[in-house]
């Protein structure tokens, strides 16, 4: 009957499109990744050579900017889940009638653009800011040190702008735990610390996993905060593939590039996923 | 579009009604009539097949073997929106989207009846909730939307309307109420009821007809004061009210009694209440029929010594008493406290009483404990 | 201490004590207000500097007009980036709602083999970093010798919307509950019926939160764009390209108007959800 097709029948015309141009580009990013100039040809002509050397080459030529990017990312993402934590926190357990309300003052601010937010963090740290002269004032900082075009700037770009990824999760895991387990804690002699760390931190951990993967995954790739906030030192991997199509021209080494990080985000995804025992993500 | 309506009306028959998951049989060869007009109940606990059976007859699953029909039509594989079956659901189903007046008026408008209106405000009337009409689900409290779901499925006038445990979230005294409604309601409209309860109150004080389930079958059918005097089975005597069972075997007989041996000690059992099939038996007493006096009073009917009380509750109403007999078991007593007798007390030395008619047989190989609350096998592990 | 006042049960603590008590019970209500106020810190710039009489530049302040807000389209290419930041976020949101909500149904509804595999590869995309999403779309282009712009811009926002539409509608699903459908099959509706009466109601905030999910991923969307968009600028890119020389004020009204507007539709929604509830 009917009832057997009909899953399939409404998956094919959103699997075909996703595989036409989700799956497909994949594929065929692969394929240029291994290819080499053609001697003699004009820019941007290829050949298929099956030039796997292609990997190592781009991976050494970039392995300053991959480490950078993720350590930009790891630094980025503890900071989100520290900001975000406390203040998921708050608004579950705090937040009473106007929970949806503050959840709804979280995402707010992301619906002015993205990159109209990170030019506004640029100016304010700027040298025409209120930021800088005050911490000058107050002899925090030397006169000769600026924050923008720095990997400070970039980081704390990257935390702000990926805080409502880390916060809704958290506040999802978070929200679903009964008040009165935390009650049953202290019943049973535990301090408000130990509550924390044996009974809020471990039920609270698929919003925790959920939350660093949506902010670790993208926050890999970004390279418009380093674009904004940083300079040609805080070049992040994606900088380089960026650079690589539209500047110089170079789509085997750009190729390349894009799958070593997905290839290296998968690997630490998995490894990260299996650690913290989440199965259904989606 | 017209929909293809089923005048079928008349009694309901299950013949054969199985339904299995995999290995799980969840009804297992059921076969029953319900009257037309009646007001039936199917009783069991949890995970006996009452609501599997329920929902076939509304065509929510199908019967793997078997059929049901209404009257002369076999409705067996028909769906559910062509049978003139409508049920009330256990979380009353209401649809949260739309008002009282159009969650009842629902079943009218897909059948394409005129009037929606009258229909809607009559049955509202019948149910005392006119005020309501224009709310949504969410306002209502439990019992309100309990009688709204109930006026959703009568304002269709079908041929048979099923409840599904209707009163399960209401607290007492509303149950109680609801009870005595319902039962009302369907004298009022004359529609065949069937009421699928684990509470055996309920269903003996609604219904004109009980079935006792368990594990897929039927265990015994009648009235309510059927199964409570005369259960067949040990099942229904201990899930019907409580029974004392004491095990014996039938010595010899007195014209239209057994004389039943009881570790020693003699009774008589009429033969037509007896569903032994050898000598084996087990003798049944109602804790309410057992009469309790000291050592040297006068008694009458049958006699069991050699009790002393091993436990008093006093319940207001009556007073509950475990007595322990010489051979170890412990019989529960059920006495009114409607007479200035002082009751007995922990310890006392007394003997047990009843009228014989009272005395029920059930088979010595039953399970003297199917149906009682607790596995007393649980209990023992430690 | 005037004793008559002094009640025997109710201790005595002084002063210092209870400040310090109040703020250890309330810690983390005062830090939710720094938090807060951290969030909103670049809006409130945005939508200050909106005021601004700038010119060209909006880096320094220079007086306060209403200019910029009564001529929004003052600068250059600021409406047609707009323009088509919208036509392409309907457009988007038009065909992943569409599509996405179809796996959502046929996910959530139906077992069926292959079920797990469905789930991951919703789950591919949301896993994969924006530059490559955006670089293997870039290159099959080319390898088709279609160039970039508006459609391939329009297809690649959709690849990335449609995991986010499906994720919001398959929650949306889940908590249905099935005997709401039976009973609508009880009261006579057949498949079609029941799913036009009573399922599909059910389920349209589920999509309408998720539309509204895909217009904002979209509208906002600068690195896919960035690669598919060729000489076509959107909000975003516009943003980007002008932040080197100055972005004019009118890009802050329109960045502050968008604030305003998605939260009116927020809090309306909010309100709407929450009379349904309350008795009349």
């Amino acid at each position: 009957m009917g009832k057997i097709r009909t899953p399939y029948l409404l998956l094919l015309p959103g699997f075909g499109f996703l595989f036409t141009f989700f799956i497909l580009p994949i594929i065929n990013l692969a394929q240029t990744s291994t290819q080499t100039p053609v001697g003699g040809g004009d820019t941007g002509q290829y050949e298929q050579t099956l030039r796997f050397s292609n990997y190592i080459d781009a991976f050494v030529e970039n392995k300053e900017q991959f480490g950078r990017s993720f350590v930009y990312a790891l630094i980025a993402t503890i900071l989100a889940l520290a900001i975000a934590y406390p203040l998921a926190y708050a608004i579950a357990f705090k937040g009473g009638k106007l929970k949806n309300f503050m959840l709804v003052l979280v995402v707010a601010p992301f619906f002015t653009s993205f990159l109209l937010r990170t030019v506004a963090w640029k100016q304010i740290l700027g040298e025409e800011g209120f930021v800088v002269p005050t911490l000058r004032n107050l002899g925090i900082i030397s006169d000769s040190t600026t924050l923008t075009s720095t990997s400070f700037a970039v980081v704390m770009g990257m935390t702000y702008n990926f805080l409502p990824f880390m916060t809704l999760p958290l506040y999802a895991s978070i929200d679903r735990i009964d008040p009165r387990t935390l009650e049953a804690s202290g019943d049973l002699y535990a301090n408000g610390f130990t509550t924390f760390r044996k009974v809020t931190l471990p039920l609270s951990m698929p919003g925790v996993v959920a939350g660093t993967l949506l902010t670790f995954i993208p926050a890999a790739g970004d390279y418009v905060n380093a674009a904004i906030l940083g300079s040609p030192n805080t070049k992040m991997i994606g900088n380089v593939i960026e650079s690589r199509y539209f500047k110089i021209v170079d789509y085997p080494t750009a190729a390349a590039l894009s799958f070593t990080l997905m290839a290296v985000i998968l690997i630490l995804v998995t490894v990260y996923v299996r650690k913290a025992g989440t199965e259904e993500l989606v | 579009m017209t929909k293809e309506s089923i005048s079928a009306k008349g009694d309901l028959r299950l013949t054969r009604l199985t339904k299995s998951y995999g290995d799980f049989t969840a009804v297992d060869d059921l076969s029953l009539v319900i009257p037309e007009g009646s007001f039936f109940a199917l009783l069991g606990p949890s995970g006996c097949g009452k609501t599997t059976t329920l929902r076939m007859i509304a065509g929510l699953e199908e019967p793997t073997v078997g059929s049901i029909h209404l009257g002369s039509t076999d409705i067996t594989t028909t769906k559910p929106y062509q049978r003139p079956i409508n049920t009330v659901f256990q979380n009353y189903a209401l649809f949260p989207h739309l008002t009282i007046f159009e969650n009842i008026a629902f079943g009218l408008r897909r059948r394409g009846i005129k009037d929606v209106d009258g229909a809607v405000n009559k049955v509202l009337d019948l149910v005392e909730l006119p005020h309501l009409a224009q709310r949504k689900p969410t306002q209502l409290s439990g019992g309100q939307q309990q009688r709204i779901a109930l006026a959703r499925a009568i304002v269709n006038r079908p041929a048979l309307l099923l409840l599904d445990e209707p009163l399960g979230a209401l607290d007492l005294k509303l149950r109680r109420q609801m009870q005595i409604e319902l039962k009302w309601i369907q004298k009022e409209v004359g529609l065949t009821f069937v009421h699928v309860t684990h509470d055996q109150e309920e269903a003996m004080t609604m219904a004109d007809t009980i079935a006792v389930m368990n594990e897929g079958q039927i265990e015994q059918m009648g009235s309510p004061a059927d199964l409570y005097d005369n259960p067949k089975t040990a099942f229904v005597a201990n899930f019907l009210g409580q029974s004392n069972l004491i095990k014996g075997t039938i010595s010899s007989n007195d014209g239209d009694s057994h004389i039943v041996d009881l570790f020693g000690q003699k009774i008589s059992l009429q033969k037509n209440r007896s569903h032994a099939n050898d000598q084996f038996i087990y003798a049944g007493i109602r804790p309410e029929k057992f009469r309790i006096s000291r050592l040297g009073t006068p008694t009458s009917g049958n006699i069991l010594t050699g009790g002393h009380i091993e436990d008093v509750s006093y319940i207001g109403v009556s007073t509950q008493y475990q007595v322990e007999m010489p051979w170890g078991q412990e019989l529960m007593v059920f006495e009114q406290n409607d007479d200035g007798v002082a009751p007995f007390s922990k310890g006392e030395e007394v003997n047990i009483s009843w009228e014989p008619i009272f005395t029920f047989g059930l088979r010595g190989d039953e399970d003297a404990t199917a149906g009682s609350e607790v596995n007393p096998e649980e209990l023992d592990e430690e | 201490m005037s004793h008559k006042m002094k009640d025997a049960t109710i201790p005595h603590i002084p002063t210092g004590a209870r400040i310090s008590r109040w703020i250890g019970r309330n810690l983390i209500r005062i830090y939710a207000v720094f938090a807060f106020t951290y969030l909103f810190i670049p809006v409130a710039y945005t939508f200050a500097f909106s005021f601004n009489d700038s010119g060209k530049s909006n880096l320094i302040w220079k007086g306060f007009t209403l200019n910029n807000w009564q001529n929004p389209c003052g600068a250059p290419e600021v409406c047609t980036a707009l323009a088509n930041s919208i036509k392409i976020g309907f457009l988007a949101t038009l065909f992943s709602t569409i599509l996405g909500t179809m796996i959502a149904f046929a996910i959530g509804r139906y077992s069926f083999k292959g079920r797990s595999t469905s789930n991951l590869m919703i789950f591919l995309p949301m896993a994969t970093p924006e530059i490559v999403l955006g670089a293997s779309l870039l290159s099959l282009f080319l390898v088709f010798k279609i160039n970039p712009g508006f459609w391939p811009t329009v297809i690649a926002h959709v690849v990335f919307c449609i995991s986010f539409v499906v994720v919001t509608v398959k929650a949306r699903i889940a908590s249905l509950d099935p005997r709401l459908e039976q009973a609508a099959m009880d009261l006579y509706a057949n498949e079609r019926e029941t799913f036009r009466r009573v399922t599909l109601p059910l389920v349209a905030p589920g999509i309408a939160g998720a539309a509204l999910l895909a217009f904002s991923l979209s509208f906002d969307d600068f690195i896919i764009t960035n690669f598919n968009s060729g000489t076509l600028t959107t909000f975003p890119k516009f943003v980007y390209t002008s932040a080197a020389r100055g972005i004019p004020a009118q890009a802050n009204v329109i960045g502050s108007a968008m604030f305003f507007l998605a939260l009116a539709i927020v809090i309306t929604g909010q309100i709407v959800g929450r009379k349904r509830k309350v008795s009349a």
